[in-house]
């Protein structure tokens, strides 16, 4: 009977855990709602928008690289897989944009179930996971290069038609909101990893992957559902930027900014955590576009600030900014 | 004699080392029995041998009537069979109770039905207290309760425990005796069957019905535990070639 009581406490308060998740994120779905309401400077919503582009790229790569401990340098594999399936389901398949989204996510999860079958497969971890990854998203740029579909290094414009069913917004708003949205599908699954059986597997793979095998958990079969998770919203990201940039080329789809963005932001801002990726996202928006108007006559130098704040978080705050809040939270 | 696990020649080399050479033995269901042997002599490479963490040159596992040789170690883990490491391997970042919750999903897909299992298991190791500590802060003897929770969270019908007792003090292990004892005994009632490696000869003789010795890869003895003691060449496998002549001599 006590037994029974305190199991059921427990499940209370496991639930209470899981709606304390929920109301947060709805809480912060609601405040950048009136935020992007309120705000009528071009300026600061384009701020919102990147911050929000920028938080999606880094939460994509935090669910495998966070939560899994799979390091990967070529999320732009998946990005650039997006951004390119969006243009060209529209373009010459003649879909509609909200459909192509559907398409783009579905095809960059599937390119990243095919890479991680392959990496896992072999067992390549640490730094030959991320060599690899590097070198696919390489090969893709190459190959985005060489073949006629893609407009090779041309790259793909969208042609302008601007009607919300076409998914070109006449102001920023608009894809703020599209954006949120995806965040906030991101923030579910990252609270849903956070309390359930899939994410405790990947969490022990991550932490120590033979105990974790020792105790009935598939590696493989974890380490693939990660990156197929995290390969759709990094392809959500390259969808949404065709939809704001009108263009992609090679480069900007599968070269290594991309990449660098996203485990910049999940690093800095906290691997592994919910909020994380939103905060680091946000410092690193806000330090970018500080130095590059406060030195934008000196070229380069905001640059170097940029990277020596990197260097000192990365120095002195190892579990990033989540962590440093959490410790405070603590003491 | 009914088995759960039996192994027919199993050998492995690495390299121009014969780690372990044509072992076979046969564990019979609801045994506690022990694996003892002097260091480097295989025990812990026969049991991921057992286990599936190393396919085997020659010769086969069979569990509970089937075949098993060079299966996953996961999916062994599956049907009943779960080890545990002799250098300890807590999920660091994780709690007492999400490390154990590991183990209890594998047959629990709920994640208050798993952390609620891990709690009860913790109590039956002793860890009842220590659900919310980081496992990274637990001393020696908590991560060796740790280790064992989580193997046992998993439901097994084997347990290959990998020197749970080794570095602990006395009394830990006066402390770990009746944890282990009393997961064996539920045992021949509810069923689980537990090989040990051990080199803590007090727990051997306490705990283990039937003692196998390993030395330089070959099985050398195997019997009761004042069986084996006894025996000149386990003696001589520890002490030295000659050894035993020279204790008979030195003996009144």
């Amino acid at each position: 009977m006590h037994e029974r009581l305190s199991q059921r406490s427990r499940d209370a308060s496991g639930r209470s855990v899981a709606l304390k998740d929920v109301a947060t994120i709805v809480v912060f779905a609601v405040a950048v709602a009136l935020l992007t309401a309120w705000l009528d400077s071009g300026v600061w919503l384009t701020f919102v928008m990147m911050t929000l582009y920028a938080t999606l790229l880094a939460q994509a790569w935090n669910l495998l690289g966070g939560f899994g401990g799979q390091f990967s340098f070529g999320h732009a594999l998946f990005f650039g897989t997006g951004a390119y399936v969006q243009a060209i389901a529209q373009m010459q398949g003649g879909f509609n944009p909200w459909l192509a989204l559907v398409v783009a996510v579905a095809v960059a999860a599937g390119v990243g179930a095919v890479v991680g079958a392959l990496t896992f497969r072999y067992g390549l971890k640490g730094s030959y996971f991320a060599l690899v990854t590097l070198a696919f998203a390489e090969v893709f740029r190459i190959l985005a290069l060489s073949v006629g579909f893609t407009g090779g290094g041309v790259g793909l414009m969208l042609p302008l038609a601007e009607s919300a069913g076409n998914m070109q917004f006449g102001s920023r708003k608009g894809y703020i909101a599209l954006m949120l949205g995806l965040v906030v599908a991101a923030l579910a699954v990252t609270a849903w990893l956070r309390r359930s059986r899939f994410g405790a597997q990947l969490q022990a793979v991550r932490d120590n992957e033979d105990a974790a095998r020792a105790i009935g958990v598939d590696p493989w079969r974890t380490k693939l559902g990660a990156i197929t998770l995290s390969g759709g919203f990094m392809g959500a990201a390259g969808a949404f930027y065709l939809q704001v940039f009108q263009y992609i080329d090679p480069a900007i789809a599968f070269g290594p900014q991309v990449s660098v963005e996203a485990l910049v932001g999940a690093i800095v801002g906290g691997m592994g955590t919910l909020w994380g990726p939103l905060l680091g996202a946000l410092v690193l928006h806000t330090l970018a576009d500080l130095t590059r108007n406060l030195f934008g006559a000196l070229p380069g130098i905001n640059l170097v600030i940029y990277g020596a704040v990197l260097i000192l978080i990365v120095m002195f705050l190892p579990r990033g900014i989540a962590g440093m809040l959490d410790r405070w939270k603590r003491s | 004699m009914e088995t759960l696990l039996s192994l027919r020649g199993l050998s492995i080399a690495f390299g121009g080392l014969r780690a372990v050479q044509d072992v076979s033995l046969d564990l019979a269901p609801g045994s506690l029995t022990a694996l003892i042997g002097p260091n480097g002599a295989g025990k812990t490479t026969l049991f991921a041998l057992m286990s599936g963490f190393l396919k085997p040159d020659s010769g086969q596992v069979w569990f509970d009537g089937r075949d098993i040789t060079g299966r996953a170690p996961h999916l062994n883990a599956r049907a009943g069979m779960t080890r545990t490491f002799q250098i300890v391997q807590p999920f660091a970042t994780q709690t007492v109770r999400e490390n154990i919750a590991v183990g209890a999903h594998l047959h629990i897909a709920g994640r208050g039905a798993a952390l609620a299992e891990a709690e009860r298991v913790a109590a039956r190791v002793g860890l009842a207290e220590r659900l919310d500590q980081p496992a990274a802060d637990l001393t020696v003897a908590g991560r060796k309760r740790l280790e064992l929770a989580r193997a046992l969270a998993t439901r097994p019908r084997l347990l290959l425990l990998d020197e749970v007792l080794a570095g602990l003090n006395p009394q830990e292990v006066g402390e770990m005796i009746p944890v282990v004892r009393a997961i064996a005994g539920d045992a021949r009632a509810g069923g689980v069957t537990v090989l040990m490696i051990e080199h803590v000869m007090q727990a051997v003789m306490n705990l283990a019905s039937h003692v196998w010795v390993l030395a330089q890869g070959e099985l050398i003895a195997q019997g009761t535990p004042a069986e084996v003691t006894s025996n000149e060449r386990v003696i001589e496998a520890y002490l030295g070639r000659g050894t035993a002549a020279r204790l008979r001599e030195a003996a009144p």
